[in-house]
């Protein structure tokens, strides 16, 4: 992790990457502006246009703008990205259950 | 200041990677943003179609609005990176202006942003109206107040980079704000296809 005065030029940030990162997160943001504004699909399939292009673009800035990757210098950001990721899963995973389960249970009729 | 003016940058570029130790004790606040901000998105899926007999998504959500705001913050980003470009290149002039282009495409935002808020309170629509309206103001809401702060924070370092110039402290802190920036985008990624455009299909019950 210790790089001292070493500007390694490998990791030095440059305009074609954010560029490039722009783009395709603007690509990626239309096609679920689009869809909607056209209502080109039905709303199921929306969703899931909507879900997969929202992953999609949360990979592109992962990689382009916040530089992340399984590289030595990165791994203990991307841990902590993944241990992160596993901890809402438990917890929205979890409420969402619960509340599903109590719902079930309760027949509550819009409170 | 004996040293050459090359080795200062090479000293500023490494102050400013991202993955320096010192930037680790940041990216653990952002993951524990990223958790809170986890909780807000579960009470909103919650509470989603909680109207109350209230107004519903579709009519207090503009598609044209949140569109404008989502390419104004996307257009942040890229300004923000070509700042930390420029901090590279030890270019002090196009750092600062790169900050100010970011600050004022984050102030278009906050300013829709709030503009819509009052707009829609104005109508009834406020966050004591519904369970809907509560998870939307609060998800919402902890977002913009995200972007105000990092907006003065923007503002904080335009300042120093214009005063103090180019040394490895300003370039650690422009690091860090960087991921700042650049996680605010991502949240908002996740706000307008969690609650804008589930909320603006057209027929659609999500």
């Amino acid at each position: 992790m210790s790089h001292s005065d070493d500007a390694t030029p490998g990791h030095a940030p440059t305009a074609g990457a954010y560029i490039t990162g722009y783009l395709l997160a603007l690509v990626l943001t239309l096609i679920p502006f689009g869809a909607v504004y056209y209502d080109a699909f039905s709303p199921g399939v929306m969703l899931l246009v909507i879900a997969a292009t929202a992953i999609l673009q949360l990979g592109v800035h992962l990689r382009l703008f916040l530089h992340l990757d399984m590289s030595q210098e990165q791994r203990w950001n991307t841990i902590s990205v993944l241990f992160s990721v596993f901890t809402i899963f438990v917890m929205v995973g979890g409420t969402l259950w619960l509340f599903y389960s109590l719902y079930s249970r309760h027949m509550m009729v819009g409170y | 200041m004996a040293s050459s003016p090359s080795h200062d940058l090479n000293r500023v570029r490494a102050a400013a990677r991202a993955d320096s130790e010192v930037n680790f004790g940041f990216w653990a606040y952002l993951m524990s943003d990223v958790v809170l901000f986890s909780m807000l998105f579960l009470a909103y899926v919650n509470l989603s179609q909680r109207y109350a007999g209230g107004p519903t998504p579709g009519d207090i959500f503009s598609l044209h609005g949140v569109f404008l705001e989502t390419m104004a913050l996307l257009a942040s980003s890229l300004t923000f990176g070509l700042a930390m470009v420029s901090l590279h290149q030890g270019k002090k002039n196009h750092i600062i202006g790169w900050l100010l282009a970011t600050f004022l495409l984050g102030g278009f935002f906050l300013w829709h942003e709030v503009s819509e808020f009052v707009h829609i309170i104005h109508e009834g629509a406020s966050f004591d109206r519904s369970g809907f309206l509560s998870a939307y103001f609060g998800l919402v809401g902890t977002h913009g107040a995200h972007v105000f702060f990092g907006m003065i924070w923007l503002l904080t370092m335009v300042a120093q980079v214009a005063l103090r110039g180019l040394t490895p402290a300003i370039g650690s802190r422009l690091a860090r704000l960087s991921l700042f920036w650049h996680f605010l985008d991502l949240v908002w990624i996740c706000v307008f296809s969690t609650v804008y455009l589930p909320g603006l299909i057209q027929g659609g019950s999500a």
